[in-house]
């Protein structure tokens, strides 16, 4: 299925599609004896937007654990930029340039909009315990660059107004592009979304689709999306992964998945026998 | 009209006042702007250099003298050098609304025949490029800020920064022609056209000279004696005149600061963060900032609740006396004396609160002693023979503790700490919320202009404030009452012409200068302050021919903060009803208070408790307009509570948001007639167009309800 060849190209809007990024190479993960993700492989491209989609329980959310470094494949290899990527401590995998967003908003309630997004940089943060501490020499410096790149992205999502309040205290929507934002703030090469749309009402999912065009249009960021509503999938994607039951039954340009059988049989439902 | 001379030495422009406050200030800040959280400013050098490079960069593309730029984005430094800029190369702004749809767009740019668009965002752009298909004569777009622009065909769009570097990158070459049309820039040379929303038709684009806007703001700088120190945030639309005054006109007369604040959303905090020392607001803002202030106190503990009740109480007798800053007669920097005034009427207040709670306890000690029973009694009377002040003395210092704990915090909260000048116009203000500002110490006034005008017709002098009056004509203003009550003026500022439109200009402005505005009003006697009833045209009769004026009734209901906006019908008709519109954040709080489910705006305006409130407050007025005999007639009948809020973007309201009362009419014909057939609901399905400009329609049964009227005074006069 995977004839595509690797050459760049560019897209109808314009985009370039670069060469792969990411490759995920016979990936099977099991819990004990459940098998989650049985022998899969896909690849990322450079600048692409990635969505996978497949019913409840497909094995999605692991998939994107796997790629975050949160689990550790049972089987497989993943490559990153070229390389195969050793067995890795999520951070690890953060500080490569890999950020994430969670279907459950995992912000810290309490800590205001600009603190959380300040979280986002901890990666490239190099001082010292002990100049943080103090607020002294390289931690002084080094906060204000922090602050300034986080202020770029508060302006481009459009959140100025909610930079002092408290999280906990903003509406679902909103909290979800903080998330967005705190993810942005660790300058990501790929940018991982779990179900970012995910519990939104119509006018919310129009914003949320236009910052993730954005963000892929002007930062150039690679996207791998997870995302349950099929509008939102077959538009903004370049191509789609399809699962179900912890197996790839599709893979392709959404034109290609939405007529590809075995993905209509996995959504509509038909008897297994 | 006799031209009264140039002015002095070369300051016929702005751009000329521009090159004397760079000479002059210099270094002072010209313009702040918040972004990337940080006020970002600009000196007057600096800001000068930009619009220059901007000026340049619009010769580059060959702008030619006398066309016309039209300027459509929110408030940001770079919209108003845009305007400057224009001006220097001998073009002429004209500020739209940002907020208009493409449509009403389309109708400016084609009647004005801009060949030039500056615009602030993408969105901006778009609607521009959507209105290119009908007008052709818009050759330049350009924008000023980049997101999601790169994709579209920069053959004809440019980003205004880039213009600013091929301005740069030019200069040798165009600079003598840019001296040279500064230059040619004479008193009588136009300076901006500015489009009037007008309640009724199309808008008209009044054309104001650089004499109208510089000798206005001369004027009014001399007026309220603004100095280079003010501190202003520009937040009001662009295309409104009173922008345009203060934060070009003024600001440039005087070499004061214009704040831009980051967003729309982000007004308030940028309002406390900058503290402006100028102010200007629509009464919708004072009565918001009120109805904010009102809700968050309800939420209060019980301390806080009391204090902030006793205070403000307390201020309305003693605000204006003791808590007025003090009046300026000549501009002058924050001194270190005014500084340790501050210092010393913060320390008055907490010393008086310290030495009355010591007071009263050393007393109550020694009065238990003798008098244990009569002490509760004693203490509670406040017997005077306690106090050892006299009464101005310890009102004076209640003042001053009071501004500790309570107007303080308070106005610091507003934003409004620094406040020496504020003003409100456009509509009448409720007294309440007037008391309220004014009780705070903050001097809040009145002021009544126009678009033709160039803003001032009549102002309030410091210390001759009222509610009801919009004050005494403006230096070198004239104004008289005609026979028929309308108001007419005459002044510096006074509008060259409509633009391509003669008629108009020849049936609002006389041969000899006067303009009609449209408003009926009379000087109040004794005191020379003009009070404006309504509009001229809708003053009307009554069937029984007594006096029609909706405005005098509207804005009474205003002034409840459950209701927003009021529409009275009733010209040429037995008896006067009314639309209203409830404040949704006012009535939602009340309906959460009182355990009151709603889903929707809809469903709360048809609430039957909400209905009652509302009955109960068009009695209330009724009973006073009962008692004013010549308009008792304007009493409230019949009225129902809409079932949208009357909105701009629906045509209802203008965009400085005034009713469009015929068109009101017009639009919903059906509730009008219900009102008036006597039947007790009425079922009506309604257009209202979406921000993004599509169309839906909402279905909704109104019910009508019938309110209690007075007997007119005047008949009871007659009868007995």
């Amino acid at each position: 299925m995977n004839m595509v060849s690797h050459e760049p190209y560019v897209t109808e809007d314009g985009r370039t599609i670069g060469g792969v990024l990411m490759e995920l190479k016979n990936i099977t993960l099991r819990f004990g004896g459940v098998v989650a993700i049985k022998d899969i492989s896909f690849d990322v491209r450079e600048g692409e937007i990635r969505a996978i989609i497949g019913p409840n329980g497909a094995g999605k959310s692991s998939m994107l654990n796997i790629i975050s470094g949160f689990y550790t494949p049972s089987e497989g290899e993943v490559w990153f930029e070229g390389h195969k990527r050793p067995q890795m401590r999520p951070f690890r995998v953060a500080q490569q340039g890999i950020a994430r967003t969670f279907q459950n908003i995992a912000l810290f309630q309490g800590m205001s909009t600009l603190d959380n997004m300040m979280t986002g940089r901890i990666t490239r943060m190099n001082a010292g315990l002990m100049a943080q501490a103090l607020w002294w020499g390289k931690a002084e410096r080094e906060e204000s660059e922090h602050r300034a790149a986080v202020e770029k992205i508060i302006d481009f999502l459009e959140i100025q107004h909610i930079r002092k309040t408290p999280v906990g205290r903003l509406p679902y929507g909103l909290q979800k592009r903080v998330e967005l934002g705190r993810a942005l703030a660790a300058e990501p090469r790929l940018l991982l979304l779990d179900e970012p749309m995910a519990g939104m009402n119509v006018e919310e999912k129009e914003d949320m689709s236009r910052f993730i065009l954005d963000v892929n249009d002007e930062f150039g960021t690679t996207i791998v999306l997870i995302e349950h509503d099929m509008g939102v999938v077959m538009d903004l994607s370049d191509r789609v992964v399809v699962m179900d039951y912890g197996k790839k039954i599709g893979d392709g340009p959404p034109e290609e998945v939405r007529a590809n059988q075995d993905v209509i049989d996995a959504y509509l439902g038909v008897s297994h026998d | 009209m006799t031209p009264q001379g140039a002015p002095t030495g070369e300051l016929c422009s702005i751009p000329a006042y521009l090159n004397r406050n760079v000479r002059v200030y210099g270094t002072k800040p010209a313009y702040r702007e918040k972004e990337f959280g940080i006020w970002q400013c600009w000196t007057w050098a600096e800001a000068y250099d930009e619009i220059r490079a901007m000026a340049l960069g619009l010769l580059a593309l060959g702008i030619e003298r006398g066309e016309y730029v039209a300027i459509i984005g929110r408030n940001r430094p770079a919209h108003y050098w845009a305007m400057v800029a224009a001006q220097m190369c001998g073009a002429i702004p004209v500020p739209l609304y940002q907020d208009a749809v493409a449509e009403e767009m389309a109708y400016v740019l084609e009647h004005c025949g801009a060949r030039f668009v500056v615009c602030g965002d993408q969105e901006q752009v778009d609607k521009v490029i959507e209105v290119q298909e009908h007008v052709h004569g818009i050759e330049h777009v350009l924008y000023n800020d980049k997101r999601g622009m790169r994709k579209y065909d920069h053959t004809h769009l440019n980003w205004l920064h880039d213009i600013e570097a091929e301005g740069r990158a030019g200069h040798a070459r165009l600079e003598p022609e840019l001296d040279r049309r500064t230059a040619e820039l004479t008193w009588d040379s136009t300076c901006v056209m500015l489009y009037t929303s007008g309640t009724t038709g199309k808008p008209k684009g009044a054309v104001l000279s650089n004499r109208n806007i510089i000798e206005t703001a001369k004027a009014s700088v001399a007026f309220d004696h603004l100095g280079q120190d003010e501190e202003v945030l520009a937040y009001l639309p662009m295309a409104w005149v009173g922008d345009f005054i203060f934060s070009i006109g003024q600001a440039m007369v005087a070499g004061f600061c214009v704040n831009c604040p980051e967003s729309p959303e982000t007004m308030m905090t940028d309002l406390r963060e900058i503290g402006p020392t100028y102010y200007f607001a629509p009464p919708r803002i004072f009565e918001t900032m009120l109805t904010n202030v009102m809700i968050r106190m309800e939420d209060a503990g019980d301390l806080k609740y009391a204090l902030f009740h006793h205070f403000m109480e307390f201020a309305k007798t003693a605000g204006e006396t003791y808590g007025m800053p003090r009046l300026r007669n000549k501009q002058s920097k924050p001194t270190l004396r005014r500084r340790i005034r501050g210092i010393y009427r913060y320390a008055m207040g907490i010393g008086f609160a310290i030495e009355t709670l010591v007071e009263n306890a050393i007393r109550l000690f020694f009065v238990k002693l003798r008098h244990p029973i009569a002490t509760r009694a004693h203490f509670k009377a406040r017997d005077p023979i306690l106090n050892i002040y006299p009464q101005p003395l310890r009102d004076y210092f209640k003042y001053r503790m009071g501004d500790v704990l309570v107007y303080g915090a308070l106005k610091n909260t507003l934003g409004l700490s620094r406040i020496r000048v504020a003003y409100t116009a456009g509509e009448a203000i409720g007294p309440e919320i007037f008391e309220f500002y004014r009780s705070l110490g903050i001097n809040l006034k009145q002021l009544y202009g126009q678009t033709e005008a160039s803003v001032f017709i009549t102002q309030q002098p410091d210390g001759q404030v009222r509610s009801d009056t919009v004050g005494v004509p403006s230096p070198g203003v004239e104004v008289r009452i005609a026979e028929n009550g309308e108001v007419y003026y005459r002044s510096p500022g006074t509008f060259v012409e409509y633009y391509k439109n003669a008629e108009s200009t020849a049936s609002t402005k006389d041969p000899e200068g006067w303009v009609a505005t449209g408003d009926a009003g009379f000087f109040e006697e004794g005191t020379g302050h003009l009070r404006i009833i309504d509009r001229a045209k809708d003053v009307g009769k009554m069937a029984d021919g007594s006096l029609f004026a909706p405005k005098y009734v509207e804005n009474k209901l205003k002034f409840y903060p459950d209701i927003l906006e009021v529409v009275v019908f009733g010209a040429d008709r037995e008896m006067c009803t009314a639309f209203i519109n409830i404040d949704l954040t006012a009535v939602g709080n009340w309906a959460e208070r009182n355990n009151i489910a709603y889903a929707s705006y809809q469903e709360l305006a048809g609430h039957p408790r909400v209905l009652e409130t509302i009955k109960a407050h068009v009695e209330e007025v009724n009973r006073s307009v009962a008692e004013d005999a010549i308009l008792s007639g304007c009493q409230i009948h019949r009225f129902l509570v809409l079932h949208k809020e009357l909105d701009a973007d629906d045509g209802e309201l203008t965009r400085t948001r005034k009713v469009r009362r015929n068109i009101i009419a017009e639009k919903f014909a059906d509730l009008v007639a219900a009102l008036y057939d006597g039947s007790d609901s009425v079922y009506t399905e309604t257009e209202v167009t979406y921000e993004d400009g599509r169309k839906g329609s909402i279905k909704a049964t109104l019910k009508i309800c019938d309110a209690a009227v007075q007997e007119p005074q005047h008949k009871r006069q007659v009868a007995a």
